[in-house]
């Protein structure tokens, strides 16, 4: 069987993208679980990872000032457009890591060369073990920009490891939004599954982020969690899908036991057979046949 | 004075947090409010402006003049994000990697790269009571937020109070939204993923040095471990908001906490007052 992947997305953040992650890697077979969300990553709370093996990110560059060498003539304060380079109250220059976005320019026009480019420590990603199968997730530093080459980093050798082992799938749980992070974690995925809310922002969010991935090709199914806290907007949503030809793979009820099984750090299906669960359950098997139709249609 | 609201983690009511302030507030004087989620910018759901201008945002891109043009090669060696390669008769430009910072144009020794704008997405101004609303809005399929959060932050007063809704994460668009603010209102829910996102986002507050509290959202889910952890870091924890489906709802319909829960309106000036004394 040819490799797919699946990601979850959702536009608006905490909709249930791990959640729902999470009890996939507890349903499916043969598959390796990845999470792209590196911003603020957290199906390792749930998935309980020993990490096997480390690796350093590097984004990018970071300006850092050589004091010795600079004579404060503020040539550097002028060109930086990320508004890294401050002037303290004596003259004297100071560079804010967080905001430089190291393109070197200040690097470049210092007329004594005080400027070095350092390589950016950027984070750190890690390819782990856990109970349900391979697991590759990382970490991006505080203030960095490249989450997006660090996804395409961690996607690269999900697909390495995936063909290693003989894998079937690669579960993607993915960021929120639309921008660089989302595009690095949907291109050349098989299916993209958006899970929202039935409000008024989630439904917007959602519409966002399925024209993105349209912009880009990919395939789109819908799911609605905690459906039930708004009828109508199910509802509304629901029909909106229908009338787009948009699959609708299912709702999910408000459920406690959901944030319980957070607590317990247990993925939802694998902690009760809740209503939620349940549905979670019937989903996965929408998203299976989903995807095999996918591998037909090629 | 900028308060800025933000979290790690995505849906914890980062928005429920700032149109609620922004209501309450803007019964007694003049305020900004900042959109700056500018991928999922959903504050105007709530606070109901009318847009009276709408202003596109353009990155700076480079454009060769070919007759000026001696295909050196410098521009590409000195651009950090590969946006240009230069083959023997001519100069590609990647607009999509470009980060617009400007160093080709001012590097090449033959003044043959001028700039021109490729919009990225829209600045939207109007007016909701007493409150000056502002949003940026990133185009579909653009990946630079920052451009446009820092157009947004141009509009910020500082003779006035300015609300910023920032994006989730920690990453550079959060930081671009959050930095400056004179108090940051950190939300989060009592759950394992909101304590983890919420130990990310104070380790970030703490190297801005930027004052912030905690508004504990959905309080009664979960567990005790974010106050716990809050306790413990001397952190402040500065507002609870009850897990309470009749907010989630009032929420799913687009409607303020503070102007549907009439209590709630007292809670915010509170809050303010008490942010203006950690100032």
């Amino acid at each position: 069987m040819k490799l797919k992947q699946l990601v979850i997305i959702s536009g608006k953040g905490g909709t249930g993208k791990t959640i729902l992650s999470a009890s996939f890697a507890h349903l499916a077979e043969n598959k390796i679980m990845v999470d792209c969300d590196v911003d603020a990553s957290n199906l390792h709370v749930l998935l309980h990872p020993i990490i096997k093996e480390r690796y350093p990110f590097s984004g990018g560059k970071k300006a850092r000032l050589i004091p010795e060498d600079c004579i404060d003539c503020g040539e550097c304060l002028d060109v930086c457009r990320f508004d890294a380079i401050h002037e303290n109250d004596d003259g004297s220059i100071l560079i804010d890591p967080l905001s430089c976005e190291g393109c070197a320019v200040c690097s470049h026009i210092c007329p004594t060369q005080a400027i070095a480019m350092d390589p950016a420590d950027s984070g750190e990603w890690y390819v782990s073990e856990t109970k349900y199968g391979p697991f590759i997730h990382g970490q991006l530093g505080p203030g960095e920009e490249a989450s997006g080459k660090l996804i395409t980093e961690i996607r690269n050798k999900s697909q390495e490891i995936a063909k290693k082992y003989n894998l079937n799938l690669i579960i993607i749980d993915g960021p929120p939004g639309i921008g660089c992070p989302v595009i690095s974690s949907l291109s050349g995925v098989d299916l993209a599954l958006v899970v929202t809310e039935p409000t008024q922002s989630g439904i917007h969010d959602m519409k966002r982020v399925i024209e993105t991935a349209h912009h880009f090709n990919t395939d789109v199914a819908c799911i609605i969690n905690k459906y039930d806290l708004n009828n109508k907007k199910t509802l509304e949503l629901e029909n909106w899908c229908r009338k787009n030809s948009i699959s609708f793979l299912g709702k999910i009820p408000f459920d406690l036991n959901v944030s319980n099984s957070m607590v317990k750090g247990i993925p939802l299906t694998e902690y009760d057979s809740s209503p939620a669960s349940t549905e979670i359950k019937q989903i996965w098997q929408s998203v299976q046949t989903r995807l095999k139709q996918e591998g037909e249609n090629e | 004075m900028i308060i800025s609201i933000a979290s790690g983690k995505g849906g914890t009511g980062k928005t429920t947090v700032a149109v609620s302030l922004a209501y309450a507030l803007q019964q007694k004087f003049n305020l900004n409010f900042l959109d700056c989620d500018v991928e999922e910018p959903n504050a105007h759901f709530f606070l109901k402006p009318k847009i009276t201008e709408s202003k596109p945002v353009l990155s700076p891109i480079p454009e060769i003049i070919d007759s000026k043009c001696t295909y050196c090669g410098d521009c590409a060696k000195i651009c950090e994000y590969n946006a240009l390669a230069v083959l023997k008769d001519k100069v590609l430009v990647f607009p999509e990697l470009c980060h617009g910072c400007g160093g080709c144009t001012l590097l090449c020794p033959e003044k043959a790269i001028i700039e021109k704008g490729q919009r990225i997405g829209i600045i939207e101004s109007g007016k909701t009571g007493n409150i000056n609303f502002f949003q940026g809005i990133l185009d579909v399929g653009q990946i630079m937020s920052p451009p446009i959060i820092r157009e947004v932050k141009k509009r910020i007063d500082p003779e006035i109070l300015n609300i910023i809704d920032a994006p989730p994460g920690t990453a550079c668009p959060t930081i671009e939204s959050i930095k400056g603010s004179d108090y940051c209102i950190l939300v989060t829910e009592p759950t394992p993923f909101g304590l983890n996102d919420l130990k990310i986002s104070v380790n970030v507050l703490n190297q801005l040095k930027i004052p912030y509290g905690v508004i504990v959202n959905r309080d009664g889910i979960g567990n005790q471990d974010v106050i716990e952890f809050c306790r413990k870091e001397n952190i402040d924890v500065i507002m609870k908001i009850p897990m309470d489906k009749k907010i989630a709802e009032a929420y799913s319909n687009g409607k303020i906490i503070s102007e549907k829960f009439p209590e709630y309106k007292d809670k915010f000036h509170h809050l303010f007052d008490q942010i203006k004394k950690q100032i």
